[in-house]
């Protein structure tokens, strides 16, 4: 393993005794590391925040969003995750968003939120996050707050390398982190037969620049190593995009010894705008495969999933002047483009050195054909040959680099634990700050595009210790923002986060705040059960399945007396909430239902399914506390035993009666 | 390794140490009035109708009639009966009788504004014991539902 050959060793001695002398001060107080105007972090009750930061939720499978500077958490979004809070997952319109090849998949490990972009600045309409362990992409639409679009990710297995954008968000990427024998292959395989079986693949995922809706252009088939972050070309370098990766060696078994072999890895640059013509030219191969593509209406407030059968590969292998390998030294993690799109900033984690490349000495190499030759027929640029410079001693385990619009980086370093401050033209050092500790990925507002506000930087970092009161053995996942609006990096604030995060992105308020919607028009509601207005409101059946079109308004259900259901029924609770105000959701839950609550939102219809298991009275509520007779907002069903002849009625503000014909038949049989 | 590497390295992580034991935190120097600061909550109303905004005629109008029936469906008939009967609210019958248009359309389209500054709003909160909700109707709209109201008090 590298990190124990002897010359590393010194290096470890020296980090040990730095974290031995930052130990040793500890005992001072954690406060005395804020070195910054705390009261820069301090938003004043009523006052909202700069920034609107949105940050992946790990394994939790979602994305919060959290306010710059105060760190306040104002929403938690689920994405690749059931949240029976919103009902999200468990009602019948949302079920379908967690579908996918391998059927109701209601987890994910979520990482890399990327926000949409338009001439290379965030433009705040969309924000795409990748789900790892079952392949996929999500699009957030930031009117809602909601996820809009899941797309499954075929012939792929750790979806790590995503989900990056080009600088009009024409594409989204999603590289994978395990290689695998494609989805049409026989991956029966022994697995010591890597070398032969087993492929990687990057994936170019149009997105419409209207609707947003994503389709798999092309998939771009490569050697068998494992893709770890990407970053897309910009500005001069707009049409490139480029994909660090690790286990050249092809390692398929302890790869934390034998993914650590070569000195050098690389970096992929891929020229879509190449791939896109070969596309254009028919040079694809069509692929048999399947894919789950779901979609949220907002009409219709339902989700459909579709499953998806072909996509098109194009094999670097064959197709030249398409892909490129750049080396870089010790399995690269980061792969980060500054502001300019000229620089490319290549993190080795095991390395200690970050090396940067020109875009402008990379086509030169190419057209100079300074090659170093090749790795399974994809040409090895000279690794002088692209090079700009390296920042020499950054720090030990550099991970992820972001930009200022000052011409600076930021480097997070994992294994001592700081941010370090560097120009990307000179490479000279310029500051450094700990973190606390054990930092991951770092974020400065735009900072991953042409447009940066490098007024602060949060770190998200892996281990939080002693940062807040203990909470058992498992804590709370650790955020802290600096102010990098001098020359000083200056930690200002400590706040917890919701799973583990790692990347994050953040865009000016002013950006989403003016197109964030506040009801759903009611008048524009297109669900199959919606009742618009009480007059709509019924109970009918269609053999065993029972549907209530029911609503709520503060503070009463329509109906809220039913009876007729038997046992052997499926229920269908469809309530539409008839408000038309901001901040008036109204909850249901009924006794027994193996299944959460509904939150539906003003104008919205959404539908709880329950097979009720026993004759008895069921009493259902509104959870959310919507008025001061919230406590009074109830109803009943009853439930007979199966066979019975109860009719079936309903009603709301009188002792039942049998209902009309015309809306609820009566039992039959 | 070469000794100048080693001395970098030893700076750096030395420096490290000395960050992280920096004491000073500087203390602002004008202090925040927060009290201050939350009187700034502004909450946003629809703009206040005025007399002059508002035009009655006879005959009445059945293209309104019908679209404020329209309305009454969707977002009003889960409070309101046609009848004197209260449910939620008051009910509908002889409403244009005892309020004028003005109150009535005020009422439907700037409700916050009226249950702060009316007293007779004020009255049906405490009796309805829930706030009349928003529900984004516009002022034409509103004009609709008032002609609509005439029609069930009987007005030709």
């Amino acid at each position: 393993m590298k990190i124990f050959q002897p010359k590393n060793l010194q290096y470890l001695f020296i980090a040990a005794f730095a974290f031995f002398f930052m130990e040793s001060c500890k005992p001072k107080g954690t406060q005395s590391a804020a070195t910054g105007d705390a009261s820069k972090a301090y938003v004043a009750p009523g006052k909202y925040d700069e920034f609107y930061n949105f940050v992946s939720g790990g394994f939790s499978g979602q994305m919060a969003v959290y306010g710059l500077p105060s760190g306040r958490l104002l929403r938690v979004i689920p994405v690749f995750s059931t949240d029976p809070e919103k009902g999200w997952g468990y009602s019948e319109e949302t079920k379908p968003m967690l579908n996918t090849s391998h059927g109701f998949v209601p987890w994910d490990d979520a990482h890399h939120p990327e926000m949409s972009q338009t001439n290379g600045e965030v433009d705040g309409r969309w924000v795409f996050i990748n789900g790892n362990n079952t392949p996929r992409i999500a699009r957030i639409d930031l009117t809602t707050f909601r996820t809009a679009e899941i797309i499954e990710i075929p012939n792929s297995a750790g979806n790590h390398s995503s989900a990056f954008i080009t600088q009009n968000t024409e594409y989204v990427v999603a590289g994978t982190r395990f290689s695998v024998p494609p989805d049409d292959a026989n991956g029966d395989v022994p697995i010591d037969t890597y070398k032969q079986n087993f492929k990687g693949n990057v994936s170019f995922i149009k997105v419409d620049s209207v609707s947003g809706n994503m389709k798999i252009a092309f998939q771009i088939r490569t050697p068998g190593v494992n893709f770890d972050l990407s970053h897309a070309g910009k500005g001069n370098s707009h049409g490139w995009f480029f994909f660090s990766c690790y286990n050249s060696e092809q390692a398929n078994t302890l790869l934390e010894v034998n993914a650590s072999q070569r000195d050098k890895d690389f970096i992929m640059a891929v020229n879509w705008k190449k791939a896109e013509e070969y596309l254009k030219a028919g040079k694809g191969r069509k692929q048999a495969v399947r894919y789950a593509h779901n979609t949220y209406s907002d009409k219709t407030h339902s989700a459909t999933s579709k499953i998806e059968t072909e996509i098109t590969i194009l094999d670097s292998k064959e197709l030249a002047d398409m892909v490129y390998l750049i080396p870089c030294p010790k399995s690269p993690h980061g792969c980060d483009v500054d502001p300019t799109g000229e620089y490319i900033v290549g993190s080795g984690k095991l390395a200690a050195l970050v090396p940067v490349f020109s875009f402008t000495k990379l086509q030169k190499a190419i057209a100079d054909k300074a090659f170093d030759g090749d790795y399974e027929g994809i040409p090895v640029i000279k690794y002088e040959a692209a090079l700009h410079g390296e920042v020499k001693k950054p720090g030990l385990g550099p991970l992820h680099t972001e930009f200022d619009e000052k011409g600076n980086a930021y480097t997070s370093m994992f294994v001592s634990s700081e941010i370090v401050k560097w120009n990307v033209k000179s490479l000279e050092i310029l500051d450094r700050v700990p973190t606390y500790y054990s930092i991951g990925h770092l974020m400065v507002p735009g900072g991953d595009s042409r447009k940066p506000f490098g007024k602060y930087l949060v770190g998200y970092n892996k281990i939080t210790k002693d940062r807040y009161l203990p909470t058992g053995p498992e804590l709370a996942q650790s955020a802290q923002l600096y102010d990098i609006s001098g020359d000083k990096m200056k930690l200002i604030l400590d706040f917890p986060t919701i799973g583990e995060p790692h990347y994050a992105q953040a865009a000016p308020a002013g950006l989403i705040s003016k197109n964030s919607l506040k009801f759903f028009k009611i008048e524009e509601n297109e669900h199959p059960y919606v009742s618009k207005g009480e007059g709509q409101a019924k109970v009918t059946r269609d053999g065993n399945k029972v549907h209530i079109n029911i609503t709520s308004i503060r503070s009463h259900f329509n109906p809220d007396n039913i009876e007729g259901v038997r046992v052997g029924d499926e229920v269908y609770f469809h309530l539409t909430n008839l408000e038309q105000d901001w901040d008036v959701p109204h909850g249901f839950s009924v006794k027994g239902a193996n299944n959460s609550e509904l939150l539906v939102m003003p104008g919205e219809t959404q539908t709880l399914k329950w097979v009720p298991e026993k004759a008895g009275m069921y009493p259902f509520y509104c959870t959310d506390f919507c008025s001061a007779l919230h406590q009074e907002m109830q109803g009943y069903i009853r439930i007979s035993p199966a066979g019975s002849n109860v009719p079936l009625s309903f009603s709301t503000g009188k002792t039942p009666t049998p209902a009309a014909g015309k809306t609820a038949t009566p039992a039959t049989k | 390794m070469k000794m100048a590497k080693l001395l970098t390295v030893l700076f750096f992580s030395t420096s490290l140490f000395f960050i992280s034991c920096q004491e000073g935190v500087k203390k602002d120097e004008k202090e925040l009035d927060v009290q201050e600061l939350t009187k700034d909550q502004p909450e946003t109303h629809g703009s206040e109708l005025k007399e002059s905004d508002i035009t009655l005629g006879t005959p009445l109008d059945q293209t309104m009639v019908t679209t404020g029936k329209g309305i009454y469906e969707l977002k009003c008939q889960a409070c309101h009966k046609l009848t004197e009967e209260k449910l939620v609210g008051p009910g509908w019958k002889n409403v244009t009788k005892t309020r004028k248009p003005l109150w009535i359309m005020n009422m439907i389209t700037n409700v916050e504004m009226m249950l702060e500054t009316d007293p007779e709003a004020q009255k049906l909160l405490e009796q309805c014991m829930v706030r009349m909700p928003n529900q984004n109707i516009t002022t034409a709209d509103a004009r609709s539902i008032v002609e609509f109201m005439r029609n069930n008090d009987g007005e030709k």
